[in-house]
């Protein structure tokens, strides 16, 4: 079964269930075979169970590239940002250091930087991306817009995201609730924000402790 | 006698547990594989679909199959990983006697040699003290193939009631509740009616971990409006988000259901139609729940009383809904009551048996639900039939040529089978993918158990903890090995297809059995050549049953994606839904849609009762158990894949930090959590996640850092469930505890 070639990438965090598949999977893609280029996590255990995944977001102007000294890493014609090139990279570190997102990671032991390429392996020959085939929540969802439209009529799709100053879009998506008053993400105010969810605090765990019945 | 010969470091030397990872052809992209074969997962009841890559004989990997329509591609962790399993360091590739001066306890044995020497056991300790003096532990995880002729092999061939399998710690609650109710043990509905639901009611289900494939669907009803229900006493990854978390204390499911259907008969919010028209006993269950009012309800469950009112008011007025339930309510003393409760609060609501209206126990096994219909269970025969009725027992004994007087009597449960070691009255046992001294309760008994046997062989394709006690070991076969069906838990039966050979002298599971028959001089009935012939047979023996597979072929299977039983004829393309109006059923005749012969379900008063053991000042905490979502059951397989074990390579105990700082933990700290059976020392794991009066601990570890060493040994009456999910227990900060035995990287 291939997929369209207008699927698009989405991740809705508010499905996400922390249970490492993605991850996993991410190690059995043949571009990087025995390396996980998602990272998950979780946003605070000690208060919830919240988790995270990130994935690379294809930056419309990818600053790992706009950084990249040794012009190693290529953004292609469909906007996939690739991982940098072996015969390029100089294991520099700016890509690393400058990605907002946190999403480039040094190899040491190759001395290459390695991030995620969307499965460009499958995707190019119509296949989904390892991690959003088998994501258990479809937190990473790969479709198309109109699959996505039908399935998640809760959502609306955003891929604009502010750091300080810094204006970015990206080819992945976000899914946000539709009622939700926002035109871009400010990830920086976010960082500071508590778990999102249910209270696990102790107004609902202590409400009804009592003596044995 | 069969104490294990050397020390257990020396045996996870040889015998692992190893950590497999991904090397040579497996990592190598430039290696094309021979073959891609269209299989299931090994290990949880979704029975996820998966395509095995392989190359020279060894699954080098896998490939989603977006096809198959349960999971569409989806896997969680571990079915990506469960290729490891394959090509194993740790793998049994010949059989094995137990021996001191062999190379971790055991020497190798020609097959024929250990085939021959179980015999001759069997033949003497059944010789000497009758043929109940043997007895056969068997496994959900193999297929129904297999399962019905472990049953047989018991029965037929040893002649002893005695047989019973790993399932009676897993699902046997809600089965029993099931055939009371509905008369019938099978998920009510396919998965794709919770996408319809407009509540989705998750009790005891940790459907991220657990069941994760099953989180979409829970989700994708919430996108069309479903309001979502979880009642845990953990916070999971489900709860977390849902729209109304109910945080119980464990061991009070029946009170809770017992307090919804009362504020289900005060707001009138019955189908009094369906009441009157397909169900009996209505008026007793009303009058047993009266007592419970919100406050009762709040008061025993610990659940806030506007939180109870608020689950009522969405569940009693729904147009559709689903209610799943899994061990959290049924691993209990009161297993089978808090079912029954469960299905009550459906039946009064009359939202089955149509689309988006369902009920189900998640299945936890990989063939817990065809595992459970075809007589390896100890009162069981073929197609869900009943070893007491004499009819029954008249159909099956003529399919296996036998007189219906040469069967033996219902047996007793696994646990109960220990117990009968210690009587003395059982002093040999056979196993099979079992793996008792992880996955029992007060494991410190079942070891001894193990050691006062005559003679154990285990069957197993990685020597598991249990194994090490065995004088022989015979190498049987991994899942992608052989082929065969199994039942998933939407009630789909599946195939799973042979992907590689056996390796070494392994042999498969039934290749060893037939081959056990054989040298016994007791081979008739047991010449089946292929898994076909014992579905054959398979199909012949269920026939007229309730659990009907006669009209179940491999082809009509895989053509179908699946076949939900019952399946009762040739042209009969099986019942995704069970109940819907005018269905037939083999005991009803057209009379209704429920497995009784008016046709009707029963509502059965499922009154509360509190758990065997309360706390006291002495044990003054609630141990609950569970599972995590990279390992499965008691880790045999899991515990060997270094991927899983990276994610989580030890157990941990979760505590809230208002306990936490009455005992002076902080996160990370070891601490000793002691009960009457036991006491181990593992890091806690401060969260806000648990009720402050609970703490868990998953359980698939064996030794020192086991959690069923702490467990009770109590029993529901009626499945024989053990109560895992509650005991007494107390906790206190600890210094470092010794390393366990090496798991070798």
């Amino acid at each position: 079964m291939s997929v369209p070639q207008s699927a698009e990438f989405f991740i809705d965090p508010g499905r996400c269930i922390g249970c490492n598949a993605c991850l996993q999977a991410c190690t059995e893609c043949d571009t990087h075979k025995g390396h996980a280029m998602i990272q998950l996590d979780y946003v605070d255990r000690g208060r919830s169970p919240q988790t995270v995944p990130v994935v690379c977001m294809h930056c419309d102007s990818p600053t790992c590239a706009e950084v990249c000294p040794a012009d190693a890493i290529k953004r292609m014609g469909d906007g996939v940002v690739q991982t940098a090139r072996k015969s390029h990279c100089i294991a520099c570190n700016n890509c690393v250091l400058a990605c907002p997102f946190g999403v480039p990671k040094m190899n040491t032991g190759m001395n290459l930087m390695m991030k995620c390429d969307m499965c460009y392996d499958r995707t190019s020959v119509g296949k989904k991306p390892m991690c959003a085939s088998v994501c258990p929540s479809q937190a990473l969802l790969f479709g198309t817009r109109e699959e996505v439209v039908g399935l998640r009529p809760g959502s609306r799709i955003l891929n604009t995201f502010r750091f300080g100053s810094q204006t970015i879009t990206t080819k992945v998506n976000m899914l946000v609730p539709k009622r939700a008053a926002v035109e871009h993400l400010d990830v920086l105010s976010a960082l500071h924000e508590p778990p999102v969810g249910n209270d696990a605090g102790e107004d609902v765990l202590l409400a009804g402790l009592g003596p044995e019945d | 006698m069969a104490r294990p010969a050397v020390s257990e470091s020396e045996t996870t030397e040889v015998f692992g547990p190893h950590l497999s990872r991904s090397t040579g052809p497996r990592l190598d992209p430039g290696v094309v594989p021979d073959k891609a074969v269209k299989t299931h997962c090994c290990f949880c009841g979704q029975q996820c679909g998966i395509e095995l890559l392989v190359k020279d004989n060894q699954v080098i990997g896998f490939e989603p199959w977006l096809e198959f329509p349960f999971n569409q591609g989806k896997l969680c962790p571990k079915g990506v990983k469960r290729y490891l399993q394959g090509a194993h360091p740790d793998r049994l590739l010949q059989a094995y006697a137990r021996d001191e001066t062999g190379r971790g306890g055991f020497r190798p044995l020609p097959y024929e040699q250990a085939i021959s020497r179980v015999a001759g056991e069997i033949d003497r300790i059944q010789k000497e003290h009758g043929p109940q003096a043997f007895g056969v532990l068997s496994g959900a995880s193999l297929t129904t193939e297999k399962a019905y002729l472990m049953g047989k092999f018991a029965r037929v061939c040893l002649k002893t009631p005695y047989i019973d399998y790993n399932g009676r710690l897993c699902m046997v609650s809600a089965a029993a509740a099931n055939k009371k109710a509905f008369g019938i043990d099978r998920a009510a509905n396919p998965w794709s009616d919770i996408l319809t639901a407009d509540v989705v009611w998750i009790s005891g289900a940790n459907v991220a971990e657990c069941a994760p494939i099953t989180t979409d669907y829970v989700w994708q009803a919430r996108e069309h409006g479903a309001r979502v229900i979880v009642v845990d006493p953990r916070l999971t990854p489900l709860a977390r988000t849902c729209d109304l978390f109910l945080p119980i204390k464990p061991g009070r499911d029946a009170a809770l259901f017992a307090g919804i259907l009362h504020l289900m008969i005060e707001h009138d919010w019955l189908d009094h139609a369906f009441i009157e028209g397909h169900t009996t006993g209505f008026e007793e269950v009303a009058r047993a729940v009266a007592e419970w009012t919100p406050a009762r309800t709040a008061q025993v469950t610990g659940i806030a009383e506007r939180a109870i009112r608020q689950a009522a008011e969405w569940w009693g007025p729904a147009k559709t809904s689903f209610l799943l339930h899994a061990r959290g309510i049924e691993h209990h003393s009161h297993g089978v009551q808090n079912c029954l409760g469960a299905i009550n609060m459906v039946l009064a609501s009359g939202r089955i048996g149509r689309e988006g209206c369902g009920y189900a126990t998640i299945t936890g096994q990989a063939n817990g639900q065809g595992g459970r219909e075809h007589g390896q269970k100890c009162d069981q025969l073929p197609g869900g039939r009943d070893l007491a009725n004499p009819e029954h027992r008249a159909h099956v004994a003529k399919v296996w040529g036998v007189a219906p007087d040469d069967l033996p009597g219902p047996g007793v449960d696994c646990y109960e089978m220990f117990r009968k070691v210690e009587a003395g009255e059982i002093r040999g046992l056979l196993s099979v993918c079992f793996n008792p001294v992880v996955s029992l309760p007060d494991n410190a008994f079942v070891r001894r158990m193990l050691e006062k046997l005559e003679f154990y062989v285990a069957i197993d394709f990685f020597l598991s903890e249990t194994a090490r006690f065995a004088d022989v070991v015979l190498p049987g076969s991994l899942q992608e090995e052989d082929e065969g069906i199994v039942t998933s838990a939407e009630g789909r039966v599946i195939k799973i297809n042979k992907v590689i050979d056996c390796p070494g002298e392994a042999r498969q599971d039934w290749r060893i059995v037939q081959d056990v028959a054989r040298a016994l001089g007791r081979e008739r009935g047991f010449t089946f050549t292929e898994p076909a012939a014992i579905l054959a047979e398979l199909r012949e023996a269920s026939k007229g049953g309730v659990a009907d597979y006669s009209g179940i072929t491999y082809e009509k299977v895989e053509r179908q994606y699946g076949v939900f039983w019952p399946c009762p004829s040739d042209d009969h393309p099986g019942t995704p839904r069970l109940f819907e109006p005018g269905s037939s059923n083999p005991v009803a005749q057209g009379k209704g849609p429920f497995y009784f012969p008016d046709g009707k379900a029963r509502f059965v008063p499922a009154p509360y009762t509190p758990p065997t053991e309360v706390v006291d000042a002495e044990y003054p905490l609630i141990l609950t158990t569970g599972r995590v979502v990279s390992h499965f059951l008691s880790g045999a397989q899991t515990r060997r894949i270094g991927p899983l074990v990276d994610h989580c390579p030890e157990p941990f105990i979760e505590v809230h930090p208002k306990l936490a700082a009455t005992l002076g933990l902080a996160d990370g700290d070891f601490a000793t959590a002691e009960t009457r059976r036991g006491a181990i020392t593992l890091r806690a794991s401060v969260v806000k996640t648990i009720r402050p009066d609970t703490i868990f601990i998953p359980y698939h570890w064996p030794g020192e850092r086991s959690a069923n060493t702490l467990t009770i040994a109590a029993q529901d009456p009626i499945s024989k469930i053990p109560e895992y999910k509650v005991c007494a227990v107390r906790l206190r900060k600890a210094s470092p505890p010794a390393p366990p035995p090496a798991e070798a990287p």
